[in-house]
């Protein structure tokens, strides 16, 4: 018995919760950033004209034979370190048998039983929990080409439809990313899964082992769901859902999948083993077209590539280029800093993490960095619809203002001064400064002249602070100030006042 | 296509033809005659018998006679010439020249022209080989009598109404029928060691990964090796050096430096073989052999100990399984490499008429494009491979090819060379094993073991069989890289030989009547 | 008969192939058969499958498989891009053609 939405629709989220625990697999497949296919010396460069990057071997001509690019395991094996994976000591290649036209070979080359890298994990976190998910296995294969779909009712050719192909795609190196099942995440799977494939994302990013650009493919991730009665530990029949091209549909994904399942288990239904897709608009998930037999891959090791035994050496001296990993350094950096938890998460959130290490490493405090980015730099980027790192400032001149700040030549009005200048092209801060003539007037007989003006102008002022309402000195300082146009340090103007009328404030 | 000579020019390219490669280019080098005199002769040759033999599926005269000249214009230029520059070949058609129809003898192939050269193309022209040809073949490969090619049958120049050995029938035939005094094949199971011996040739297939396999249309990749043909060892060798050696863009390729086989067969024309122990493959010697082939056989052990070898007997008993082995390794391979003939992106496309899908059109194109004994073998492997029975087939056999290299590794202990008869019979009428398999799988017995264990291997004419008249190869194994020992060895054999009968087994070979040439 | 293992199907005694396998197996190869070379191919198959099941029998677990008959690794080329194939030449071949595409009857399915 089959069941579609027609006749069962979705169960709500949160009941479905309650009901069932969601179980997913993670695949993410992504495009290794090479100059070259993984097994010919044809470019990978996105977007030329259709066939213009092939040659015999990955058009599958006759006679073609295939040589494995030294950096695309190169990469690969960065992939597993940096998923905490053991790397193999040998492995092959094997092929799997399919038949699909934007395939040439009509196998796909790619790695069986003996992947490259095995056994990993990736501490990933959920809004502020850490999640461990476990990693099966990272291994290489070659991506297909693209197929083109015309015709039709409308089509040219008496309504007949066909395909056009452009194999430039085919054979990129690919590593394809699995997880172990994740279990017991209940509720905040679809998050979970967000949180993981972004992770990856910045984790290759940092690696630079892929551009992970998934609005152009080069990031592609199938969200494999099964839901089980909750507290049953026997995975129920789950589905692979593909074209999930987002990280916001990553979690779409998975949310639906969980209600649409939810439903058609709860109205006695079984799921159907199968592989659908995503669809962007509506947020859902279709069926794909099912095959008319069960595959049967017939793997066997590629018998026209030898073997790959990564020498250890080689694997230690790869590990050692590992840059350090996103999240550990961030964990450093908050020490470093002494940051609370949100501080850090709201500065990571927008993006500010390099921006303070950055400004701090140019001479400011940590305090003073994101005291700037977060809040003075935040509101302008957010003012101006960019990013902190769009900002036409750097964190050189971030640090350059702070030091003027504490130097006593700029006050914090000045400062935020000086800083529009810069985000306004007028130069460094030191030429904002000049420019707009913003020094803090720190000439004392200036000065004294401004505060002897102002008690003159408000006698009734200077006899209260005479007899001891020190705090009435505000009035002073502040008229001092309006007639400096702010220039003035008001420290040093407070002091003058007192001095003027023999008081001490502390008396 | 050039068009035949006067009467008056057959008598000398008559000559020309009967020569050795060898002989050719000193004679090329030193001016006596031009690489395009040599190669209208062997043109003329063609035009005249191959309406009979059927060994060529496309003739390059033009080229062929542009590459000639190019040779004779760089020899007058002073320019040092390759060892066969200017001598002509017949390539095999399963490997690609570029803009030359290339179809490993199949109908999915029919006009194609390969946008690219094979390695070993590559390395031919270079070295001022002339390309007259393609040669036929089995259907991918795919047989051991030429009878499975799309295009007809080759016939053996010994008798028109027998094989010529396949795969590479149209290879051996054209050395037979003096229509080349090279050719290029390939080895799977036996397709050049084979028909090397039904037609009293030579042929060479190199340790597996000697030859670059880059451009060679594959059959099952983890067995297939080119190799070299010719009417003499030395030739062979001589075309051995040529085409051997490393080449990047074939993974499997050796990273070894060319075995000097030319060096060794020198020795082996001018020394005898004391010292050199010869094993007799014990499993190699049975009834299943015909009687005039193995009394052949047993003379050509006879005169190595004349010539001071010592004879050993050796035993590999996983050989037995060895056929069985092979039939489930081939298939698996081919099932997948065969895959890329799809319609889609070359060859033939049957039955796209608007309305089907790809998936269709891929299916009545394979279904009409590819022969009986190639749908059979992809049969065959896509079984061999398919869950569940993967461990029982095709792991097994990789098993049992551990266990025939063991064999051989054993067998090396004791003796430098291993030798047994090439083929199992003579050279049997075209038809009579068409429609069993099994029958026509049965004449790769003796040459299969060394394909599954890599190791180099050739068939050197012994004489004629008693029974039939016709060519009996002995077929010279060596170990992994050992090409220069079993050079040596058959050098020393053929010259023992030579120098008992006057000549060369292909020296006797039926001179055809030659048609009136009217293509 | 003697007794054979039962992880091995090549010697249960029961016809190697059926019909109904060949045909999945044509299927699994995109190899349109006609009825006629159906009914062959089930017998020639079936003769070949019981003359090589005897490889099951050899391979005992200890023996390693030989994939390779000359052992080589990490065979690799650098990753320094060499020009393919002209774009005329690479669609030369094509049996249609259309827009610099390969053109092709309707794919049908998604693949992978």
């Amino acid at each position: 018995m089959s069941f579609d939405l027609d006749t069962v629709g979705l169960m709500d989220y949160d009941q479905a919760i309650e009901t069932f625990d969601p179980v997913m697999g993670l695949e993410v497949h992504v495009e290794l950033g090479t100059a070259t296919k993984m097994f010919c010396a044809c470019p990978t460069d996105f977007g030329g004209e259709p066939n213009t990057h092939v040659c015999p071997v990955c058009l599958a001509l006759p006679g073609a034979m295939p040589a494995v690019n030294r950096l695309a395991v190169e990469y690969a094996i960065k992939i597993g370190l940096a998923l905490n994976c053991e790397i193999a000591e040998w492995c092959r290649f094997a092929r799997k048998n399919y038949f699909y036209p934007d395939m040439p070979k009509n196998f796909q080359t790619s790695q069986y039983d003996e992947p490259i890298a095995f056994n990993g994990y990736l501490d990933v976190d959920v809004d502020g929990e850490i999640v461990r998910i476990e990693i099966e296995r990272a291994h290489m294969e070659e991506d297909t080409g693209k197929s083109l779909h015309v015709g039709g009712a409308t089509g040219r050719i008496h309504g007949a439809e066909y395909s056009l192909l452009d194999y430039n795609r085919a054979g990129v190196p690919l590593v394809e990313i699995v997880t172990k099942p994740i279990i017991g995440t209940k509720a905040a799977a679809p998050a979970v899964a967000r949180a993981y494939v972004g992770a990856l994302r910045d984790l290759l990013l940092s690696l630079g082992v892929s551009d992970v650009r998934m609005d152009q493919g080069s990031l592609r991730c199938d969200v494999n769901l099964s839901l089980t009665p909750a507290g049953n530990p026997v995975f129920g029949t789950r589905t692979e859902t593909k074209n999930v091209n987002s990280l916001r549909s990553v979690e779409r994904a998975a949310r639906y999948e969980v209600t649409r399942q939810a439903a058609i288990l709860a109205a006695g239904g079984t799921i159907k083993q199968e592989t659908r897709h995503f669809e962007e608009q509506s947020g859902t998930t279709r069926a794909g077209r099912s095959k008319e037999t069960a595959e049967d891959y017939r793997y066997f090791p590629e018998p026209d590539l030898v073997p790959i035994a990564p020498a250890r050496e080689w694997v230690e001296e790869l590990r050692a280029t590992l840059p350090e990993l996103p999240w550990i350094r961030r964990a450093r950096l908050q020490a470093d800093w002494g940051f609370t938890d949100p501080e850090m998460r709201d500065l990571l959130a927008a993006g500010g993490i390099d921006l303070v290490a950055e400004t701090v490493a140019a001479g400011a405090t940590p305090a003073e960095a994101k005291s700037w980015w977060s809040a003075y730099l935040g509101q302008k980027a957010n003012a101006a619809g960019q990013s902190l790192t769009e900002l036409p400032i750097t964190p050189v001149q971030v640090a350059e203002v702070v030091a003027l700040v504490n130097s006593g030549a700029l006050n914090a009005k000045l400062a935020r001064q000086v800083i529009d200048g810069v985000l306004a092209g007028e130069g460094d801060p030191a030429a904002v400064v000049a420019a707009r003539g913003l020094a803090v007037v720190s000439d004392d007989s200036a000065l004294q002249q401004a505060v002897d003006d102002a008690l003159a102008a408000a006698p009734d002022v200077a006899d209260r602070i005479r007899s001891g309402k020190v705090q009435a000195v505000g009035a002073v300082v502040g008229a001092v100030m309006k007639a400096t146009r702010g220039q003035a340090d008001a420290a040093r103007v407070r002091e003058l006042v007192f001095t003027t009328l023999g008081v001490d404030p502390e008396a | 296509m050039s068009s035949p000579s006067s009467s008056s020019a057959s008598s000398s390219s008559t000559d020309l033809t009967r020569m050795t490669a060898a002989d050719l280019a000193t004679r090329i080098h030193s001016g006596e005659v031009s690489s395009v005199e040599v190669a209208q002769a062997h043109l003329d040759r063609i035009g005249a018998v191959d309406g009979d033999v059927h060994a060529f599926l496309h003739v390059s005269g033009e080229s062929a006679l542009s590459q000639a000249a190019a040779v004779d214009a760089a020899r007058a230029n002073g320019d040092t010439l390759g060892p066969l520059a200017g001598v002509p070949l017949a390539l095999k058609d399963v490997l690609v020249q570029k803009g030359v129809p290339t179809t490993a003898g199949s109908k999915i192939l029919e006009g194609w022209l390969p946008p690219y050269d094979a390695t070993v193309t590559t390395k031919l022209i270079e070295a001022g080989i002339v390309i007259l040809g393609k040669t036929n073949m089995d259907e991918f490969a795919m047989g051991s009598s030429t009878e499975n090619s799309a295009y007809g049958p080759t016939r053996n120049p010994w008798d028109l109404d027998r094989i010529p050995g396949g795969s590479g029938g149209g290879s051996a035939a054209a050395l037979a029928a003096f229509e080349a005094p090279l050719a290029i094949g390939t080895d799977t199971g036996g397709s050049i060691r084979q028909p090397a011996s039904v037609t009293g040739t030579v042929g060479a297939k190199p340790t597996y990964g000697g030859v670059s396999r880059y451009g060679v249309i594959a059959l099952a990749s983890s067995l297939d090796q080119v190799g070299p043909c010719a009417r003499t060892v030395l030739d062979t060798a001589l075309l051995h050096e040529v085409i051997a050696g490393h080449d990047p863009r074939d993974s499997t390729s050796i990273p070894q430096p060319v075995p000097q086989v030319v060096a060794a067969v020198r020795r082996g024309q001018n020394e005898d073989l004391s010292g050199v122990r010869i094993g007799v493959v014990k499993q190699l010697h049975s009834d299943a052999y015909q009687s005039g082939v193995l009394s052949s056989f047993d003379q050509a052990v006879e005169k190595f100990t004349a010539l001071g070898a010592e004879i050993v007997e050796v035993d590999c008993p996983h050989f037995e399984a060895a056929l069985a082995a092979y039939y489930l390794i081939l298939p698996s391979e081919c099932s997948s490499n065969l895959a890329r003939f799809d319609a889609m992106r070359y060859g033939l496309r049957v039955g796209d008429t608007g309305g089907a899908s790809a998936e269709e059109v891929m299916m009545a194109t394979r279904g009409a494009g590819f022969g009986p004994e190639v749908k059979r073998r992809i049969i065959l492997g896509a079984y061999a491979l398919s869950a569940g029975y993967y461990d029982a087939y095709y792991g097994s056999a990789q098993k049992v090819r551990t266990l025939i290299r063991q064999d051989f590794e054993k067998a090396y202990l004791a003796a430098d060379v291993l030798i047994s008869p090439a083929s199992p019979v003579t050279a049997f009428p075209i038809g009579e094993k068409v429609n069993d398999p099994m029958a026509m799988y049965l004449n790769d017995l003796a040459t299969i073991p060394g394909s599954l264990a890599g190791i180099p291997a050739m068939s050197v004419p012994s004489g004629l069989a008693a029974d039939t008249g016709l060519p009996v190869g002995l077929q010279i194994m060596g170990p992994a890289l050992g090409e220069e020992q079993m050079y040596r060895v058959a050098a020393a054999f053929e010259a023992a030989y030579v120098a008992e009968h006057g000549g060369v087994v292909a020296d006797s070979a039926p001179a055809l009547a030659t048609a009136e040439v009217t293509r | 008969m003697s007794p054979s293992p039962p992880e091995d199907p090549a010697a249960t005694g029961a016809p190697a192939l059926t019909r109904a396998d060949v045909a999945h197996l044509a299927y699994l190869t995109r190899l349109k058969l006609t009825d006629e070379e159906l009914d062959t191919y089930v017998g020639q198959l079936s003769v070949i499958l019981d003359s090589v099941a005897q490889v099951s029998q050899l391979a005992t677990p200890d023996v390693v498989p030989t994939t390779h008959a000359v052992p080589l690794t990490n065979v690799y080329r650098e990753d320094v891009v060499v020009p393919g194939l002209e774009h005329d030449a690479a669609l030369a071949g094509a049996p249609a053609e259309q827009d610099g595409r390969f053109r092709v009857p309707q794919i049908l399915g998604e693949g992978e």
